[in-house]
């Protein structure tokens, strides 16, 4: 007589796990993470490098030492927390504050809340984030794009940079900037490492959306909010205020979309609470580009909303069948 | 683009391997175990004694109440036994042996494959002769048909829905039922709609049947010349989606509307029949045949043969397996229906029931479920729930045991089709605790309305 095995159904399962979505958020940043290492050479190969050993490495000591439970490593979370952080710096960035940075994602703001799934904060951002404060000057440090075989590093200021410095020291707008929209799509001048291809960034969000890793409507929002608040402030004075394009292909703007605002574990569960979230991070990120002391908001955009995450999910739910 | 359900639902690979296999019929077993509880409600008592011979279609049990259904010999011998014997599950059940002896039937069973389209106007007869015939709801439920087509006063049937969606991946039975038995399927609905007093009925089958509805449509045109009593009939092809055979499911699907939760599907004027439902009220109402068999569906990408056979109900699992070649030496798994809703079968010995739709042999790479990581709050489980829940909230106030949290969050509106653990990724058994925490929920909704009665009688 043979052993049957009994469980409760169902007895099939959808080909997809945890490690299968991560690795597909891994492919959508390889557009982006070839992009960089063509343009910033082996500097940006080196944070790269460093960031996702140490994301991964951290993860596995935590978890193995410290929680004293097998390593999850094999979910590949880890993986994309390095990546993120990595295409969040610049290409400059000493390897050591990489570290720090990797150490700050994982250890804090990951493992000391349980791990994937538990924490409140993006990973990537708050490590990102905790190096700008801590460290201003490598942070703001950036290199222009030169290749990979390219001669020797030029440093220069983001878009960004260039708008809120100058207009800090009475310029106007049309004397500061005249900015080339098709080279931003392309490739970005100056930057964290990541935000040098929108078109890259793109590609890999169009691919997390057909492999259906991810829904549009937080990235959709994001964009909304920003064109809206850019389009009316540029209206009320566009010597003073940048207009919706030059906002939206600028700064970390794709990249926070489309990689860091969509992260399941840090953004709203429902779909109604997830556009708030959205208007709610490109509403911060504009009012911080505006009237903000730092040039660039997006990485505190979505730390501040993630904050707000278990009170939309309190708030908003699905909608159930047969019940008003 | 064809209708389906508005919220959630999956898309399993639909794995139908057997769908080319024509019904055939199954030789009949020595002997058979047929269970007094074959249906919901309470058991049929049993009106024959050891050692009384039996006819096929004779009456060997009478429903023990008004929820109950009559249970009939599938074969023709000697009661040997009335005992209880472990069922698919593993529960004793009381079940009365026969031992075969020739295939003999009562005389007053119509036999021919003779078409009867014509029947009586006298509703009453044709509920009375559904019930002598121990039709109950073939789409799983087994829920008593002479039941379901006496409406609680006050309430209007505006459709019939029969349903033929066969969501579940791997199930051919209804299918092949509706290519081979179209006619009296098509017949069974029209007896149907003059019960209920309905002017639409429509027969539902999702897209992936292309041969299914063009068939039906072929036919229907063909019906309606014979009599006026096929008007009205009408096949609608859906969108194919799981768990569109849901009944809450297909009344949204085909008429856009939601049954309140609690209430019923005639609140909203449907009731829903399956297609071998509508078959077997044919068989009972035009040719006096009460429920002796079904048709069903053994399967498996593992299994040496893949079939739809027509079983005499009682018949052993062990002897249909048997005949098809084989236990697979490689199967860890033989679920009772579907590979989503089915249940996982622990006892070979056990017989079939009127409600056994399929044997699907699993392996355990098919089967295996993979260890439980964290929640990564992706959502999929709650934008898969048919019926709009969350089971990741549902899941952790499972676990906890917090009931009044639970009931508010709706769980006993959980029709525990397995969409959320099917598409977990961090394979969670969501519907395991779910359900259990249903079970508790119910079990205190149903004794608050026991006492409210109570008050109210003082």
């Amino acid at each position: 007589m043979n052993r049957l095995l009994v469980s409760p159904s169902p007895h099939i399962h959808a080909p997809v796990s945890t490690r299968s979505l991560m690795r597909d958020v891994v492919i959508a940043l390889m557009p982006a993470v070839l992009v960089s290492v063509v343009f910033y050479g082996w500097s940006e190969l080196l944070v790269l490098g460093v960031s996702v050993a140490s994301c991964v490495l951290l993860e596995y000591l935590v978890t193995r030492f410290l929680m004293k439970k097998p390593s999850t490593i094999g979910d590949l979370s880890a993986v994309v927390t390095g990546i993120l952080l990595a295409l969040n710096l610049p290409s400059t960035t000493p390897w050591w504050v990489v570290f720090i940075g990797a150490v700050m994602a994982i250890c804090v703001a990951k493992m000391t809340f349980g791990g994937l799934g538990q924490n409140v904060f993006n990973p990537a951002i708050a490590g990102r984030v905790f190096l700008l404060i801590s460290f201003p000057t490598y942070m703001t440090h950036w290199e222009m794009p030169k290749g990979l075989f390219g001669a020797d590093a030029v440093t220069g200021a983001t878009p960004l940079g260039v708008v809120k410095e100058g207009l800090l020291q009475g310029g106007k707008l049309s004397e500061l900037i005249s900015p080339d929209y098709l080279q931003m799509l392309l490739t970005n001048i100056g930057g964290s490492a990541g935000e040098i291809s929108a078109l890259a960034l793109l590609a890999g969000f169009v691919y997390l959306l057909a492999r259906r890793v991810i829904r549009p409507h937080i990235t959709l929002s994001i964009w909304v909010t920003v064109a809206v608040v850019a389009l009316v402030f540029w209206l009320v004075n566009p010597e003073r205020f940048t207009g919706p394009v030059f906002n939206l292909l600028t700064g970390g703007m794709i990249l926070g979309s489309c990689f860091m605002a969509t992260d399941y574990v840090t953004s709203p569960m429902s779909v109604l609470g997830g556009i708030i979230y959205g208007v709610g991070i490109g509403f911060i990120t504009m009012m911080i580009r505006y009237f903000g002391s730092y040039p660039e908001g997006m990485s505190f955009a979505i730390l501040l909303m993630n904050a707000v995450v278990p009170l939309l999910n309190r708030a908003f739910h699905q909608k159930k069948y047969g019940r008003a | 683009m064809n209708r389906t359900f508005s919220i959630g639902g999956v898309h399993p690979h639909d794995s139908k391997i057997s769908r080319e296999c024509a019904i055939e019929p199954l030789p009949i077993p020595e002997t058979v175990w047929i269970s007094v509880a074959q249906h919901i409600g309470a058991p049929a008592k049993p009106i024959v004694a050891v050692g009384d011979t039996v006819k096929v279609g004779q009456p060997i049990a009478e429903p023990g109440g008004f929820v109950s259904a009559y249970i009939h010999s599938s074969v023709s011998g000697t009661v040997k036994s009335i005992a209880p014997r472990k069922d698919l599950a593993g529960n004793a059940q009381l079940c009365i042996e026969i031992q075969v002896e020739g295939d003999e039937w009562l005389e007053s069973i119509d036999r021919s494959d003779i078409l009867k389209t014509d029947f009586t106007d006298d509703n009453k007869a044709i509920v009375e002769k559904i019930r002598q015939g121990g039709v109950v709801g073939l789409g799983g439920a087994t829920f008593p048909t002479h039941v379901k087509l006496t409406p609680p006063p006050g309430k209007v049937c505006e459709r019939l829905i029969i349903n033929g969606c066969e969501c579940e991946p791997y199930l051919t039975s209804d299918y092949r039922t509706l290519l081979e038995k179209g006619r009296e399927v098509v017949v069974g609905t029209a007896i149907l709609k003059q019960v209920l007093g309905v002017d639409t009925a429509t027969i539902a089958v999702e897209e992936n049947k292309p041969e299914a509805i063009a068939y039906l449509n072929k036919l229907l045109p063909e019906m309606r010349k014979i009599s006026t009593k096929y008007a009205g009939i009408s096949v609608m092809s859906l969108r194919k989606r799981y768990p569109q055979g849901g009944e809450k499911q297909l009344i949204d699907a085909v008429m856009h509307r939601q049954v309140k939760s609690g209430g019923l599907p005639i609140d909203v004027g449907a009731v829903v029949q399956n297609v071998a439902t509508a078959l077997a009220v044919y068989d009972a109402v035009q040719k006096n045949k009460p429920i002796i068999d079904n048709s069903v569906t053994v399967t498996g990408e593992c299994f040496p043969r893949q079939a739809n056979l027509l079983v005499r109900v009682g018949t052993p699992l062990q002897y249909i397996i048997d005949y098809l070649g084989g236990f697979p030496a490689e199967a860890v798994k033989v679920i009772s229906g579907g590979p989503m809703m089915g249940k996982a079968i622990s006892n070979l010995d056990a017989a079939t029931v009127k409600g056994t739709s399929a044997l699907l042999f699993l392996t355990e790479k098919q089967t295996r479920r993979a260890p439980e990581s964290n929640c990564i709050r992706c959502g999929r489980c709650a934008e898969a729930c048919p019926m709009g829940l969350e089971p990741f909230l549902l899941n952790p106030l499972a676990r906890a045991g917090m009931t009044d949290e639970l009931e508010k969050n709706a769980v006993q509106d959980c029709i525990e089709c397995g969409c959320c653990l099917y598409s977990c990724p961090a394979n969670i058994p969501l519907l395991d605790s779910i359900r259990q925490a249903k079970a508790q929920v119910m079990g205190i909704l149903r004794a608050r309305a026991a006492a409210a009665k109570a008050a109210a009688g003082k």
